[in-house]
């Protein structure tokens, strides 16, 4: 565990540091070719640009509207009739959120911890759901639409039964674990 | 599906704001998103021409190859489709790689490097090819071994343990990633691509 947290500490200094030590004794001019490289980043985040504002204004829209409240409260019944703990039903706005929004999740997860504690069942779980999953949808219409793909054919259906996946591991393994 | 999304997040989200009484809201969201969008790729344009430009250095010294050469083969048999030469092979692993450290601002450029590679491979270019969904599907569901933004909020939030959510994590992670990787494998295998 410490070994890795010094791995990430360490990764990107080192990076840094040989990748052009290693460049310049091949003869390749460094600074000029890191340039005529760093330019491709101007246009790559021009070109995703539309696609960001695109998909935020939506989803701040919809999620500031109360509807994500309003869909919650329409799947509790779902919870019952899986016989799960009624108390699960405060992780559902994170489960639909994290596809959504990298933000707009780690605030509903934020908020779960903060309220129900760190350490209790929803905190833990919400903690393990929010490192588990990634924001498909997101990701997914912004890497498409930087290089111009219209039809995701089976993509989303992929990755949201990941998503979907990631949460039954999520609640189950936080149960085995911890109780 | 995505249009189909997209309108109803928008449509929905407006409908519920004007029942709920607070309809102004919907022109606040709406601006302050766009602003955030626009933030959010102009910082992305800084780290991205740091990430690509380094990217360039190790290409041209060679470094990208040998990696694409060591980790290739087994990322390869995920990719089928890939040519043999392939340039996305690269920036595929180096994506990985950074998820898995947990360097979201380095990922992404090289995801979007990947996918840019993937697409001058792609036959088709306004449809997604087999090796890109593929390729979504690991970085949407990839290991990350310290999720050290959520280690951070429970920090805060004074619990007694805070890293004890690493293991779940992981595991959770795990079955999503094996499942994506499966799925995608029998998709691909039923329609032959």
């Amino acid at each position: 565990m410490n070994i890795i947290a010094e791995i990430s500490r360490w990764a990107i200094p080192l990076l840094l540091l040989l990748v052009p030590i290693v460049a310049y004794f091949r003869r390749v001019p460094v600074y000029e070719s890191f340039v005529e490289g760093a330019e491709e980043g101007f246009k790559t985040g021009v070109r995703i640009l539309p696609f960001l504002i695109g998909m935020l204004v939506a989803i701040r829209v919809f999620v500031d509207s109360g509807a994500l409240n309003i869909l919650s409260h329409w799947l509790r019944p779902l919870i019952n009739m899986l016989g799960l703990d009624p108390d699960f039903a405060a992780i559902i706005p994170l489960a639909i959120m994290r596809p959504l929004s990298g933000s707009g999740a780690l605030g509903v997860a934020t908020q779960l911890i903060n309220e129900y504690g760190p350490d209790s069942y929803i905190g833990r779980l919400a903690s393990t759901l929010q490192g588990s999953t990634d924001t498909t949808f997101f990701v997914l219409t912004v890497y498409f639409g930087s290089v111009g793909i219209k039809k995701y054919r089976y993509a989303l259906k992929l990755g949201l039964l990941a998503d979907i996946i990631g949460l039954i591991a999520s609640v189950w393994i936080v149960t085995k674990v911890f109780y | 599906m995505v249009n189909l999304i997209w309108l109803l997040m928008l449509a929905i989200g407006i409908v519920v704001a004007a029942l709920n009484g607070h309809i102004e809201s919907v022109t606040t969201s709406a601006m302050k998103a766009a602003e955030l969008g626009v933030e959010v790729a102009i910082e992305l344009i800084g780290v991205m021409s740091l990430w690509l430009g380094l990217m360039r250095l190790a290409e041209e010294a060679g470094l990208v190859k040998g990696i694409a050469r060591i980790f290739g083969p087994a990322i390869r048999r995920l990719f089928p489709s890939l040519k043999p030469d392939s340039k996305a092979l690269g920036a595929i692993i180096m994506n990985l790689s950074a998820n898995i450290l947990g360097l979201g601002n380095a990922a992404t450029p090289f995801g979007l490097k990947a996918m840019q590679e993937l697409q001058k491979e792609n036959p088709t270019p306004d449809v997604a090819s087999p090796a890109m969904i593929t390729f979504l599907a690991l970085n949407t569901s990839c290991i990350t071994l310290i999720p050290a933004t959520i280690i951070g909020v429970r920090l805060k939030a004074n619990s007694v343990n805070p890293t004890e959510i690493i293991g779940t994590t992981i595991v959770a992670t795990g079955c999503a990633m094996f499942m994506a990787i499966l799925v995608d494998y029998l998709i691909r295998r039923r329609r032959k691509l």
